[in-house]
């Protein structure tokens, strides 16, 4: 038979049976890689996250060329791309937009996990990987942020860099290295850009390690039962058509932002240089941090609130031992159901007390928020897999179930 | 299913957009005014950009600085090149070296900067009791609510009112707009203290405006460019998202459910 293959194809098999590169990526996210035929459009987002990833990292290494990141340099340099690069306004402004959609679409796709229980056995080093990322891509956006060198910038990196002086012992130490001096200065810019360059590279390399564990068990669906052969399509052509579609549908959004609002996420202060004697009257982090903030600012004590914060994402690597039900997706779960909405609104309205004055309502809402954002991983998510009833599961995705438990 | 994604978009959005607004209730109300550059269409108008200009040559230049703005940028606004080196050959400029290696002062050329009023930040606070007048370039991004807060704040002059009269500082003046209500900027504008080239009346308020406008083109000069490509990529997007509809629509068809 093979004396009947085209040139073209001989030459492939030649190639694949050296380096079978274009089967492995078949098998990865195409042909061969049986998905369930049930996944709704929150399955999106994985697929758009990588696709911002690689925006992010082509826009980047351009703005990289026309960038100086030094402190006498870098907020000229910013306005010099802006105006004088040709077409450097749209890089720039696709980039620093491109960080809070690629936020706003982990974000969709955390939650998603947290619904759907994704993050249930056999999926836990998925989960981990996606923190990993998580905590990858924050320390990149805040390296980036400072790299303009505006007010913002300078006193954002101020305020983060000193929380690590509240380690005990070794705080300061922590802190004048991170700082490769005593203050905020000239080398700590030349390190955020180095690293801001780096860690997109350490993204890719989870990210590959992210989609190999979703290979050994699968995609969770919807239903969150475990999905026989009968009821799975091959990710090419059924799922690849579907991302496409709602890639579009993503970049409407994102281009409206970036072309008609390109300033909105940002604050106006970043357009004042930067100037070590005079800080601005309000420091706001970026909003994908402002909850996190919040959690910061929501006890007195300094070491206590850098504990919370860092503890409030550290804590989602045991949510799956947390969560003791086994019944994976919220729709067959009522209470959690409702405690998944709760969960989300408590991010929400952190995030606006994160944006405001520690002081009067906002504070009051600040330390409610904290405590109910632990309240829910500590307490409830292992107390209510005890005490719920979940509804019956269907055996399979094709077999729904009709009887309602009260019959 | 479809519909929760584009609310839970549409939450986002909305939670994020209004960012500059924000911080405008924080002080008083602004003063919105009708400005060409607003909306998805809007841009300059290149007659309000030339009085612009004019008013801030002719008044905020003695004081404040224009960095990133280069004389050859003002052709964006209507002037042609000839008329680009006319004007920057009204300015002389320091320059580094002759061939004695000597700094020597030259006429400016079309791709010399706006000079500044100042050499340097001291001589600049020396020269204005103490305060630095801020460089104009970005003035209109550095703000929230940008364009209406400086056309608001250079019309904002008024005596102060009787219980803060004691509290003004020396060299300081009352300014409603502005955070604290003490202002190191004197009022500028006073009705016809220029006459605009084009004949147009130089009211205080028409003067606030065109500079505004102007001071807005100076901070985000590629705005036009910017929502002219916005409009001809989000047509393309949706073609190309309604394409995709109906590909993923006919794939799927083929499925049995």
């Amino acid at each position: 038979m093979s004396n009947e293959k085209g040139w073209g194809m001989r030459a492939f098999d030649w190639f694949e049976e050296r380096l079978p590169i274009v089967s492995f990526i078949d098998h990865s996210v195409g042909s061969k890689y049986p998905a369930p035929n049930n996944l709704n459009y929150f399955w999106n987002f994985g697929s758009l996250a990588g696709f911002m990833l690689v925006v992010l990292m082509m826009t980047g290494i351009v703005l990289a060329m026309s960038y100086t990141p030094h402190v006498d340099h870098a907020f000229e340099s910013v306005e010099r791309i802006m105006r004088d690069v040709n077409s450097g306004w749209l890089i720039r402004y696709l980039h620093a937009n491109g960080g809070s959609f690629f936020f706003i679409v982990v974000l969709i796709h955390i939650f998603r996990g947290m619904y759907y229980g994704s993050y249930k056995a056999p999926r836990e080093v998925l989960w981990w990987l996606g923190i990993v990322i998580y905590l990858l891509m924050m320390a990149t956006a805040f390296m980036g942020y400072v790299l303009p060198w505006g007010q913002m910038s300078f006193w954002g990196a101020t305020v983060i860099t000193n929380l690590f002086s509240a380690v005990p012992i070794v705080g300061d130490e922590i802190v004048t290295l991170l700082w490769g001096g005593f203050s905020v200065d000239n080398p700590t810019l030349n390190r955020f850009f180095a690293l801001h360059y780096l860690l997109p590279f350490a993204i890719v390399g989870v990210v590959v390690l992210h989609i190999w564990a979703l290979h050994i068990p699968g995609s969770n669906n919807p239903m969150g039962i475990e999905v026989t052969a009968n009821d799975k399509i091959p990710f090419h052509p059924y799922y690849t058509s579907k991302d496409v579609f709602g890639l579009g549908v993503f970049l409407l959004f994102y281009f409206t932002v970036v072309f008609w609002f390109p300033n909105a996420m940002g604050h106006p202060d970043n357009y004042i240089p930067a100037n070590p004697l005079q800080t601005p009257a309000h420091i706001v982090p970026e909003w994908y941090f402002l909850p996190f903030y919040a959690i910061l600012r929501s006890i007195d004590d300094k070491l206590t609130g850098v504990i919370l914060m860092f503890g409030s994402i550290l804590i989602l690597f045991v949510v799956p031992w947390l969560d003791t039900s086994r019944v994976r997706s919220a729709n067959f779960r009522p209470i959690f159901k409702v405690l998944f909405w709760i969960f989300l609104l408590d991010c929400f309205v952190l995030g606006w007390c994160g944006s405001q004055l520690p002081e009067g309502l906002p504070l009051i809402l600040t330390r409610v928020g904290t405590f109910w954002y632990f309240f829910h991983f500590l307490v409830l998510l292992p107390v209510v897999g005890w005490i719920e009833t979940p509804r019956p599961l269907p055996s399979s995705i094709s077999t729904p179930v009709i009887a309602s438990p009260a019959e | 299913m479809r519909t929760v994604l584009f609310a839970a978009f549409a939450v986002i959005l909305l939670n994020e957009l209004p960012a500059d607004v924000k911080a405008a209730s924080e002080g008083v109300e602004l003063d919105h005014q009708e400005w060409t550059f607003d909306g998805p269409f809007g841009g300059f108008d290149r007659q309000q950009l030339q009085r612009g200009f004019q008013v801030y040559r002719e008044v905020c230049s003695s004081c404040h600085g224009l960095d990133y703005i280069a004389f050859r940028n003002l052709e964006a606004i209507g002037y042609s090149e000839d008329q680009t080196k006319v004007l920057a050959s009204e300015y002389l400029i320091e320059d580094c070296c002759d061939d004695q290696g000597d700094i020597f002062d030259r006429p400016a050329i079309p791709a010399d900067g706006i000079p500044n009023p100042y050499p340097n930040e001291q001589f600049a606070r020396a020269s204005n009791n103490g305060s630095l007048p801020p460089d104009l370039s970005l003035i209109t991004k550095a703000r929230a609510n940008g364009p209406d807060y400086i056309y608001n704040l250079i019309l904002a002059y008024e005596d102060p009112p009787a219980d803060m009269e004691e509290e003004i500082m020396f060299g300081m003046y009352y300014n409603t707009v502005f955070d604290g209500n003490q202002i190191a900027m004197a009022q500028q504008l006073f009705d016809e203290l220029i006459e605009y080239s084009d004949g147009t009346v130089a009211t205080n308020e028409q003067m606030a405006k065109d500079v505004t406008a102007f001071l807005h083109w100076a901070a985000e000069p590629k705005l036009e460019v910017r929502k002219q490509t916005g409009v001809r990529v989000l047509l393309f997007t949706l073609v190309f998202t309604v394409l995709a509809y109906f590909l993923k629509r006919r794939i799927w068809a083929g499925l049995k459910h």
